[in-house]
């Protein structure tokens, strides 16, 4: 199936390859390089191309592509679904996944990716199955190898892989059990130029992180499942319990994992946690411009609004901002043209405002729409959509774990068009 | 630890094997010298002794690979470290290995030895991994060493083994295709595989090898379906891909009505050329209401598997694995009837909030499915809207997508939508949005003017690429009723002087050429115009430009003569030959001249002929006929290996090919027909005229199977029940499911033999059946008090009996897995079965359970004579034989004097071993007579012979002085008498022990009756069966006395037997799962003839010598 991969970083060199079955040239990829060439935004580049002998099936992931050839038919989601796991396991074991960690792991990688696929079919890719038998690296364990000898290679076989719970590695053993879940919720809406709801829904993930000894059996049921609207699940999570009863029942993994991701759709029950007055204009005549930006809490439960911080990608005619903040600074970039201000913490009795003039290229013609704006913001402590955890249970074991909860709610892609019509 | 050390044994045994001569390398003195310098350092470092040394060579060789740097050079310094002790520098060795061996043949050849010996090892993750590189390394010359190895491996006992030989299939047919039929076979026999660890693997071994033989899935058919949910997700998308392709070879086009309906409806999409074909059309009509005639003769009813397949996927929706979805959502929308397919669109809707390479083949699969099926996206209309920040190949998919749902109701909102995409600063993404309103107005009449009018508008644009689209949009959509809109062609006609993209002005001169008689002022200006700009225009303008001079020529000659010639002359002397071409060609068709001839007259209805509007069409249309989520899907072209996927079949091959073969006791009919025959023979009336106890025996076990037939059939017929109303019992049906899945986990772990059974019948309720089963017998010996109010109220008192310790048997089997492994928990189910001598495991169970107890009482009490014959309750009867000490024989591990005042015993406690249902329970004593506390007793280095595996007992952390400790381990003793060898340690000492295990403690008793027993014992003739002449021990000659030596002998159950000179034993061997007979006749004098069958000979022919010995003795 999956043929070789090659990672590209953003300047277009190659830095690895893996072969899964008879070496490909990378010459291969030179069809790719023509296709990105063309399209100028890395994002734009179709996942999915043909060459004369191979389709090469690639995914951009933290300025690196990942590119796989593949010779013969195969679910193009399949090997998407499969590289972004790639990724995530780089992320998983280095923290991050960028071209210098990779490189500076490069046999750590090519280990993974080796126990990863075989023959091009995925073998391994359930991150607490690798983890036995690849060690992820770290600082104390690096400096004693170098003085041991020692390796990173797990001596022990992986036994996970025999096993019914293959996510779940055996023998786990912690002195302090704990079982930690964040509810994080990101609004996506669509505001129109008045400042209605175009378009809202709250994408949730229930993020876990359990370290608990043995085979723990879990329950984790919430106060108002009935808000959810459609889901998906970690393998572990028993479906047909969710179906009768609404409860989570599983064996979870262990360390971090993602349990599920639901999504809430109504759009009356989406709270649109801010306001934003805006108001930029641009002049026919004198090239330049007015920026007037007003950010008020509008529906955030008692809750303090964080982090936020409004983006706003301006015409190319627009050469500099000279704006003033009555909270927190901005930036804007010549380059790229986005404006940032970012606020920070919003204090309901001192409303941030960011105004003043805006100057645009002598002579070019007033852009014809006004740009709109992203916003960025977190509320801790609240889940958006009302959701709460009820109760964790655990089963089959006899400890007593610790158990906490944390909502987290953040603006996804949070767009508010632009207001005025002139 | 014991494993890995093992490991590191076995291949450091043999690390001087692999190094032969290297001095005479044969490259060594050649080209690439230079290189060899380089590497010099490196083959030092791979010579040395140092593992450390070698594993910093190793990694800086595969830092070299992965960089894509040839270090093909060092082959024969890594090669000799193949068999290296130290598992990284293994590991990467192999890593080179696989990379280099199709480039040096022939020295990667002295690896293979290493890996043939992993093949045999005990452990089966080495013998795994062994075969993975051995298959891994392309070198034709091991073919045959390859398929021997995969062949070996598909009959390995461990899951994990069989799943890298079906990984290792399509290695090899790629090395050599000719192998094909040989790999067929080792699919056909891995297909048959329960497991849902080989599950994914085999089938894409099936997938790439012979995606042709379907025939081989039938009998796998309901298997893979039941399996599905819990295979790993990359299996579960090729499973239910092929399962796709095998659904509409087998199965009914669910859709037979709608599609005709659709089909009918689609006639109106075909508008335009309609008038022309209408008698066409007509035909097709009889022809649609023949078959639709036809199907309301028959309606159609769904196949029950069809129905199995849908059902056990449709969770699957809901998993994380975007694959997976996708592959669902194919499934449905090939597979399921129209009504139902809609479930899929949410499913497919979370995804788009998924990385942007997951949108965009996503929505290019929607695209696809909204043109087929519109209505089931409409609901999530707004999940398509753009936001800025999409990149804009996904912004084109999504107004693609919103074209597709534009109807007469949501236009509206959509061209509200669409006005604000307008004003995009992406350019390319406004192009597309104009294309769209184009789209929409051209499909949906009503709005055909406010698109018109919005697009007109647009002409005024300051973007000079949105006016060009615009004026190529608003062309098409003219052509449509050019009559009412001339004042349009005329503001276009204005455009001209600005419009500078050349596609836009070739539109606009195209249209004013087209309809001049709508602009009959205007039209001559435009060309006067033209004809001076002629020279700078480009090259399709030009050709419009001469198309607009012939047509106004053939109007309007009077006004545009000169101009006409004027703009041919200059075509004339064109650099372009197209455009020379095309200028001569009109020149000989317009101008009429002596030589014209005949052509000339037909001029005017070769320019002018009224011509079809285009059809705006989506460039999605049709490409349904490529299966959904697939390459060649996206593509919109065939990929290489793409599996076509069928039409409906006209008429549905035989469904009974997939039914496989059922055990008896599930095919009991039904309910009422048990019944009827429980009425109409009293409880005993089968036995009368027969001695007491076997009569006892008999009646017994016939009822018990009765009465669990009936209950089973009852769970069967309501199964059946719900297949036929579809959808009214299926919620309740799955909540039972449910409710089984912990326990459908457990059993799998027990590796219990799971019939096949014959329909829809899952294979959670087959367990729950032979749970039940074991239950049944149970609750059967307790109703026996009251024999002659049973019948009626038997089963159903069973039944509720049976949930309750269901929910039993499951909490403790919860705290089982729970449990360190050695802890000897039992199952319930079980300790029915085995001899009540359970007295010195209360230790370790500090809640017996409740159920065994009052059992005890209740048969000791009242049920005696009845029971006397049962095998089963033997032991319970004679005082004597509770002590385990008589039934148990105890054998001595470690005496008192060589352990130092440790002195070790252990028997075959017989009872399931409950952390691995393939080993047998060794049940522990050890004493401490010497003066000092003994610490930390375990065990170690254990040596097996190949396929054993031993689960150790858990520490004993103190054992003092005087002291006692019980400990059970499991050993696999892969059905053969080998000695296990260890080491066991205490915190000073070790001592070499073994423990052997007699041959009837490799087996475990099994229930049969009679006619299962003969039946079985029918097909175990000839070389299966050994048949011994004895004479019996004198004390030996009544059956009670038999029966309790035979068991002893050997773990057997009894079988109920109709004859009291005979005696009938059954079980199965612990690993393999072989039948055992065991039949005693008895004849006059203590005369006596003993026949065992057996599959396993070699156990057959000890088993003979060991029960002889107790019979005789």
């Amino acid at each position: 199936m999956i043929h070789s991969l090659f990672l590209i970083n953003h300047s277009g060199d190659i830095f690895l390859e893996k072969h899964w079955k008879s070496v490909i040239s990378r010459s291969v990829c030179d069809y790719f390089f023509e296709v990105k060439e063309k399209a100028v935004d890395p994002e734009n580049v179709p996942p999915v191309l043909q060459t004369p002998h191979h389709y090469l099936i690639s995914i951009y992931r933290g300025k690196l592509f990942f590119l796989s050839v593949v010779q013969t038919e195969v679910p193009p989601l399949f090997v998407i679904e499969f590289l972004h796991r790639v990724a995530d396991t780089f992320q998983d074991y280095f923290g991050e996944c960028s071209e210098g960690v990779i490189k500076d792991n490069l046999v750590t990688v090519y280990e993974l990716l080796e126990e990863m696929l075989d023959n091009g079919f995925p073998l391994a890719t359930e991150s607490n199955v690798l983890k036995e038998m690849i060690r992820p690296p770290n600082i104390l364990r690096s400096v004693v190898n170098t003085l041991t000898g020692g390796s990173n290679v797990g001596d022990t076989l992986p036994t996970g892989q025999l096993s019914n719970v293959p996510w779940r590695r055996a023998g786990v053993k912690y002195t302090n059990n704990e079982a930690y879940f964040d509810v994080v919720e990101e609004i996506d809406a669509i505001l129109d130029k008045s400042g209605t709801t175009v378009f809202a829904e709250i994408q949730g993930v229930v993020e876990a992180c359990v370290r608990l000894t043995g085979m723990p059996d879990l329950t984790l049921s919430f106060m108002n499942p009935r808000l959810l609207d459609d889901m998906s699940f970690h393998p572990c999570v028993r479906f047909k319990r969710w179906e009768s009863e609404r409860v989570l029942s599983f064996i979870p993994p262990d360390g971090n994992f993602t349990l599920m991701t639901y999504h809430v759709s109504s759009q009356n029950l989406v709270a649109i946690p801010v306001y934003v007055k805006q108001n930029i204009n641009f002049f026919e005549t004198g090239s330049c411009g007015r920026l007037d930006i007003t950010i008020g809490p509008k529906q955030n439960m008692g809750k303090t609004v964080e982090g936020l911080m409004v983006t706003i990608h301006m015409p190319k005619v627009v050469l500099s901002a000279n704006l003033t903040a009555t909270q927190g600074n901005y930036t804007y970039d010549l380059t790229t043209k986005v404006l940032v201000w970012d606020i920070g913490k919003l204090n309901p009795q001192k409303l941030p405002n960011l105004r003043g003039s805006l100057s645009m290229q002598a002579g070019a013609p007033k852009p014809e729409e006004n740009p709109s704006l992203n916003i960025d913001l977190k509320i801790q402590q609240l889940a958006i959509s009302g959701l709460k955890v009820s109760r964790l249970d655990m089963y089959g074991e006899k400890y007593k774990p610790f158990k906490g909860v944390k909502y987290l709610t953040k603006a996804g892609k949070f767009q508010r068009l632009s207001l005025s019509f002139l | 630890m014991s494993a890995s050390s093992a490991f590191n044994d076995e291949k450091g045994g043999s690390s001087s094997v692999g190094e032969p001569e290297y001095g005479h390398d044969p490259a060594s003195g050649g080209i690439f010298s230079s290189d060899y310098k380089r590497h010099d350092d490196l083959k030092e470092m791979l010579d040395s002794n140092k593992d450390s040394l070698k594993l910093e060579a190793m990694k800086r060789i595969v830092a070299m690979i992965a960089r894509g740097k040839n270090a093909s050079d060092l082959f024969p310094a890594v090669v000799k470290n193949v068999a290296c002790k130290n598992i990284e520098v293994k590991k990467l060795v192999y890593v080179y290995l696989v990379r280099y061996a199709e480039e040096q043949q022939d020295l990667a050849l002295l690896s293979i030895s290493t890996f043939q010996r992993g093949l045999k090892d005990p452990n089966q993750l080495i013998r795994a991994s062994a075969l993975r590189v051995l298959s891994s390394i392309r070198v034709t010359i091991i073919v045959p060493i390859m398929m021997l190895a995969i062949k070996e491996a598909a009959s390995d006992m461990s899951p994990y083994v069989r799943k890298t030989a079906a990984h290792a299939i399509p290695k090899l047919y790629s090395l050599d295709p000719e192998q094909k039929d040989q790999l067929i076979e080792v699919i056909e026999k891995l297909l048959a595989d329960k497991t849902t660890l080989v599950a994914g693997s085999v089938v894409m071994a099936f997938e790439e090898v012979c995606p042709e033989r379907i025939d081989l899935i039938h009998k796998n058919y309901r298997k893979l379906c039941n399996l599905l949910i819990d295979v790993e997700e990359w299996g579960q998308v090729v499973i239910i891909n092929m399962l796709t392709r095998y659904a509409r070879t087998q199965f009914l086009n669910p859709n037979i009505n709608e599609s005709l309906l659709e089909e009918g409806g689609g006639g109106e999409k075909t508008f335009y050329g309609s008038d022309e074909d209408e008698d066409e059309d007509e035909e097709e009509k009889e022809k649609k209401a023949e078959v639709a005639a036809m199907a309301k003769r028959k309606p159609y009813v769904m196949d029950p598997d069809h129905r199995l397949l849908l059902r056990n996927t449709k969770p699957l929706l809901q998993s994380r694995n975007a694959a997976v979805v996708m592959a669902v959502a194919q499934l449905y929308f090939h597979l399921a009837p129209k009504a139902e397919v809609g479930v899929i669109a949410k499913a497919l809707v979370r995804l788009l909030r998924s990385h942007s390479e997951v949108q965009y083949v996503v929505l290019q699969n929607v695209a696809t499915m909204t043109i087929k099926r519109r209505g089931m996206f409409e609901p999530y209309l707004k999940s398509f809207y753009i936001r800025s920040t999409d990149p804009t190949q996904i912004k084109v998919l999504k107004l693609e997508v919103l074209t597709n749902l534009a109807n007469e109701t949501n236009i509206s909102t959509i061209l509200r939508e669409f006005q604000t995409y307008i004003k995009s600063m992406d350019k390319d993404f406004v192009a597309a949005t104009i294309q769209a309103i184009g789209r929409c107005a051209t499909n949906i009449g009503e709005v055909r003017d406010t698109c018109l009018n919005g697009l007109v508008q647009l002409l005024s644009n300051r973007d000079e690429l949105v006016v060009a689209e615009s004026v190529v949009v608003i062309k098409k959509l003219l052509q449509m009723q050019p009559e009412k809109h001339s004042d349009i062609i005329k503001h276009m006609a204005k455009l001209t002087d600005n419009i500078q993209v050349p596609m836009a002005r070739a539109s606009i001169l195209w249209l004013i050429g087209e309809y001049c008689e709508h602009v009959p002022k205007i039209a001559p200006d435009v060309l006067r115009k033209m004809a001076k700009s002629f020279t700078n225009e480009e090259d399709i303008v030009k050709l419009q430009i001469i198309n607009l001079a012939a047509k106004l020529y053939l109007t309007n000659s009077k006004q545009t003569k000169l101009l006409t010639q004027y703009v041919l002359n200059l075509a004339k002397y064109d650099q372009n030959y197209d455009i020379r071409d095309r200028a001569r060609f009109i020149r000989q068709l317009i101008v009429p001249t002596e030589k014209s001839g005949a052509l000339s007259k037909y001029a005017k209805k070769l320019f002018l002929a009224l011509k079809p509007a285009p059809v705006l069409e989506s460039p999605f249309k049709d490409r349904d006929h490529f299966q959904l989520g697939s390459l060649s899907h996206l593509l919109n072209a065939k990929a290489g290996g793409y599996q076509e996927l069928p039409d409906w079949p006209e008429a549905a091959p035989d469904p009974s090919v997939r039914n496989v073969e059922v055990p008896e006791w599930t095919k009991c009919s039904s309910r009422e027909k048990r019944k009827e025959k429980k009425v109409e023979k009293p409880f005993y009336s089968d036995s009368e005229g027969e001695s007491g106890p076997t009569e006892s025996a008999d009646s017994e076990s016939d009822s018990a199977s009765g009465s669990e037939s009936g209950s089973g059939s009852e769970e069967s017929g309501s199964g059946s029940e719900s297949e036929e109303s579809e959808e009214g019992s299926e919620s309740e049906e799955e909540e039972e499911e449910e409710e089984e899945k912990d326990k459908k986990k457990k059993k799998k772990e027990l590796k219990k033999p799971v019939p096949e059974t014959e329909s829809e019948q899952s294979s959670e309720e087959e367990d729950r059946k032979i749970k039940r089963k074991s239950k049944q017998r149970k609750s059967d010996s307790e109703s026996e008090s009251d024999e002659d109010e049973e019948s009626e109220s038997e089963s159903s008192q069973s039944e509720s009996e049976d949930s309750e310790s269901e929910i039993e048997v499951k909490k403790k089997k919860k705290t089982a897995e729970m449990k360190p492994p050695s802890k000897p928990v039992k199952k319930e189910t079980k300790k029915e079965k085995k001899e009540m001598s359970l007295l010195d495991l209360d230790d370790f169970e500090p809640a017996p359970s409740p159920q065994v107890t009052p059992v005890n009482t209740f048969l000791s009490n009242s049920l005696v004579t009845d029971l006397e014959g049962l095998s089963l309750s033997d032991s319970v009867l004679s005082p004597a034989t509770i002590a385990p000490s008589s039934v148990l024989k105890n054998y001595e591990l470690l005496h008192r004097i060589t352990g130092e005042g440790l002195s070790v015993e252990y028997c075959f406690s017989r009872q399931p071993f409950s952390p691995d249902a393939n080993m047998v329970a060794v049940q522990m004593q050890f004493t401490n007579s010497a003066t000092s506390d003994t610490k930390n007793l375990h065990m170690e280095d254990v040596k097996l012979q190949s396929g054993m595996r031993v689960k150790e007992f858990p520490e004993i952390e103190l054992l003092s002085a005087g002291e006692t400790a019980m400990a059970v381990m499991g050993i696999d003793f892969c059905d053969s008498t080998q000695a296990a060898n260890f080491q066991l340690c205490t915190h000073t000492r070790k001592f070499f022990v073994s423990i052997q295990p007699p041959v009837g403690e490799l087996m475990r008793p099994i229930f049969l009756t009679e006619n299962e027993f003969k039946k079985e014992q029918g097909q175990l003739m000839g070389m299966n069966e050994i048949t011994e002449k004895l004479t019996l021990d004198a004390k030996c000659r009544n059956e009670h006395a038999i029966v309790q030596r035979v068991t002893t002998a050997a773990n057997l159950s009894r079988v109920p037997c109709g004859s009291d000179k005979e005696c009938r034993f059954a079980g199965r061997t612990v690993t393999s799962s072989s039948l055992v007979l065991v039949t005693v006749a008895t004849k006059e004098e203590g005369a006596a003839q003993l026949t065992v069958n057996c599959e396993k000979m070699v156990i057959g022919t000890m088993l003979v010598k060991d029960i002889l010995l107790a019979l005789t003795q």
